[in-house]
């Protein structure tokens, strides 16, 4: 292979462990730094990637109408998409937290649960929605004129990049203000918490929607990259479980860890992709499913010998103590 | 309509032995075992290689106990399989949850843990298998019964009730008449009494392990039976048996029963409006309504 291949090869990977760095920043909010356990995360992917698409795509016309059904097309801009994105998974947050964030932690997890596999059946079954289970496709990409196709992943490769420092700065600031310590105070011992007079259902529901908004954002990402979704994308596999391998790889309660850990992963998850290459023949298509192995094995080795990740939480909560 | 309630009613079963196991677990060792689905699924894979591998390698005789789609070597099958589940929850347990007790994790990470044992045992059924969909017997004719009021149902469908049935009052007589089945009562009741009574939790916990498994893992071979088998099918009964769970109170077997009953019932009825693949959205939204308006289920207090 040529290295400007290589280059190109690097530079489409680093985009993708960037995106997974914001989600894993979502989660980090939301586990990290409150305890809450989402694992429904690819239902808030599908969300946020589906209302970008919707929002930024034409209304199909013609010939192409007769192929695509669409519920609306707005042809808005690329910012206008994420934004929307975010919203509307915030609010599709804000309705799972109703009913599970007074009860026990599990239930928030099955309840977000079924709402992912709920949203994957929607969009399959539901044909007038956003195409059923062909999708959408022709995602418009923001600065495409700028430069020429085939260095067009640099420029994505820099909003990816802006986006993720711009949430990673948005949650270190929360974090470390008085709003971030009431959450570590929730997650540590709730019941203390609450007698110190915080009200915990809102706390926890305002990191709940913080982060889904910052899932929402990534999903945006995630559309306007590959320029094509349907909803098997987004899969328990690709959607949820990979990103909390990420987290907890690189440390939940930390940030930088998230980044790490999206970035590390997303290293071996393509690196493993090149050894199962190797494999016979026979062996090749059943390849991913190895590969998934391998990082569902890499979670229990994590979980058993250290929970806290590559870099662990870190201990200083606010800039005036050293 | 009644045709739906009855099919309801053979899927409810099924959805109960996931939901009766899960109940179990979670009411005494107290965490939200997410690999109890891939349990069933592969207690339901296990069968299928000794149905159509070992048995027939051993020279077992296909002999099928017409009308019902299956014969000797699923009968075989069937205690094996659900055995060897058992052991297959109880090495878990010994490899990870137990680990995980030991170091005083939090109810959460060994959900989240079992999170990833569920993903282990599917890829390594899909390595196995692959993903396509597989029968016990592809190409059987399964003919239904015509039965008064417009009702067909196939024989395997009866079995299957009578199955669940089976298997349901042997859990019942176990827990109330054998010393291990009061004990396991005594501690999802009240774990710290129980310990002090003497009772040793580790020993309740394995056996607790080796029954909700051994339950899963029949209610995969029943529903491999029904329909058919496939990796995600354990996945995408999670659901349902969490909602049975729930709205019959964690912790009660009883409650998960008529929960799983409920459950599969609403799930069936709701194909005459929706199209069928939506059925798992439906047990979704049973558990959400529930956790709504009475989130410690039916037979718990109010909250």
């Amino acid at each position: 292979m040529e290295l400007s291949g290589i280059i190109a090869y690097l530079v489409s990977l680093a985009i993708m462990a960037g995106i997974y760095a914001v989600f894993s920043l979502g989660l980090n909010i939301q586990w990290g730094y409150t305890g809450l356990f989402n694992i429904g995360i690819a239902g808030f992917f599908c969300i946020g990637a589906y209302t970008s698409a919707l929002v930024t795509t034409p209304m199909p016309k013609g010939v192409y109408a007769q192929y695509v059904h669409q519920l609306f097309g707005l042809n808005m801009p690329f910012i206008v998409g994420l934004l929307a994105a975010a919203v509307m998974c915030g609010l599709i947050a804000y309705l799972i937290g109703i009913p599970t964030l007074r009860l026990g932690e599990d239930y928030l997890a099955i309840a977000t649960l079924g709402i992912a596999e709920a949203f994957r059946l929607v969009f399959n079954n539901e044909p007038w929605l956003a195409n059923g289970p062909r999708g959408l496709m022709g995602l418009p990409q923001p600065f495409q004129n700028l430069v020429e196709p085939r260095n067009y992943n640099y420029v994505y490769l820099v909003i990816v990049i802006l986006v993720m420092i711009g949430v990673y700065i948005a949650i270190e600031k929360g974090i470390r203000s008085p709003w971030g310590r009431v959450l570590r105070a929730i997650r540590e011992d709730e019941i203390s918490a609450a007698m110190s007079g915080k009200d915990i259902f809102h706390f926890k529901m305002q990191s709940l929607v913080f982060g889904s908004m910052v899932m929402g954002l990534a999903g945006a990402l995630y559309a306007h990259y590959t320029k094509a979704i349907s909803p098997n994308v987004f899969t328990p596999l690709y959607g949820t479980f990979i990103i909390w391998v990420m987290l907890m790889a690189g440390g939940s309660g930390n940030n930088k860890g998230a980044i790490v850990g999206a970035y590390v992963i997303w290293g071996i998850w393509i690196g493993t992709k090149f050894a199962t290459d190797l494999l016979p023949y026979t062996l090749k298509a059943r390849a991913p499913y190895i590969r998934f192995l391998l990082i569902g094995i890499l979670l229990e080795i994590i979980l058993l010998y250290r929970p806290q990740g590559l870099l662990g939480e870190e201990k200083r909560v606010s800039k005036w103590i050293e | 309509m009644l045709e739906l309630f009855i099919y309801g009613i053979v899927l409810g079963g099924i959805i109960s032995l996931g939901a009766v196991g899960l109940t179990l677990v979670y009411g005494i060792i107290r965490f939200a075992n997410f690999a109890h689905g891939d349990l069933m699924t592969g207690g339901a894979y296990i069968a299928l290689f000794l149905v159509t591998g070992l048995l027939s390698w051993i020279g077992v005789p296909d002999v099928i106990f017409s009308p019902l789609s299956f014969g000797v070597r699923m009968v075989i099958a069937f205690p094996i399989a659900m055995f060897l589940i058992g052991c297959v929850a109880i090495i878990t347990d010994r490899i990870l949850f137990k680990k995980l007790r030991e170091k005083k994790s939090s109810a959460v990470i060994m959900a989240m843990s079992s999170l990833g044992a569920a993903f282990i045992m599917r890829m390594i059924i899909l390595i196995i298998w692959g993903a396509d969909s597989l029968f016990y017997r592809p190409g059987v004719l399964r003919p239904a019964l015509d039965l008064p009021l417009h009702v067909k149902i196939r024989p395997d469908q009866i079995f299957i009730l009578v199955a669940v049935s089976v298997l349901i009052a042997a859990l019942h007589i176990f827990l109330n008449n054998s010393k291990m089945g009061k004990a396991m009562r005594a501690t999802a009741d009240n774990m710290d009494l129980a310990l002090v009574s003497g009772i040793d939790t580790e020993r309740i916990i394995i056996w607790t392990w080796g029954i909700g498994g051994a339950l899963a893992a029949a209610g995969g071979m029943l529903y491999g039976i029904d329909v058919q088998l496939h990796p995600y099918m354990g996945w995408n009964f999670l659901i349902p048996i969490f909602a049975a769970t729930i709205l019959g109170t964690i912790g009660n077997m009883y409650g998960a029963l008529v929960g799983g009953l409920v459950i599969g019932v609403a799930q069936q009825m709701s194909t005459a409006f929706l199209l069928p693949t939506y059925k798992p959205a439906v047990a979704f939204v049973i558990m959400i309504l529930i956790l709504l308006i009475r989130p410690k289920g039916i037979f718990g207090g109010s909250s």
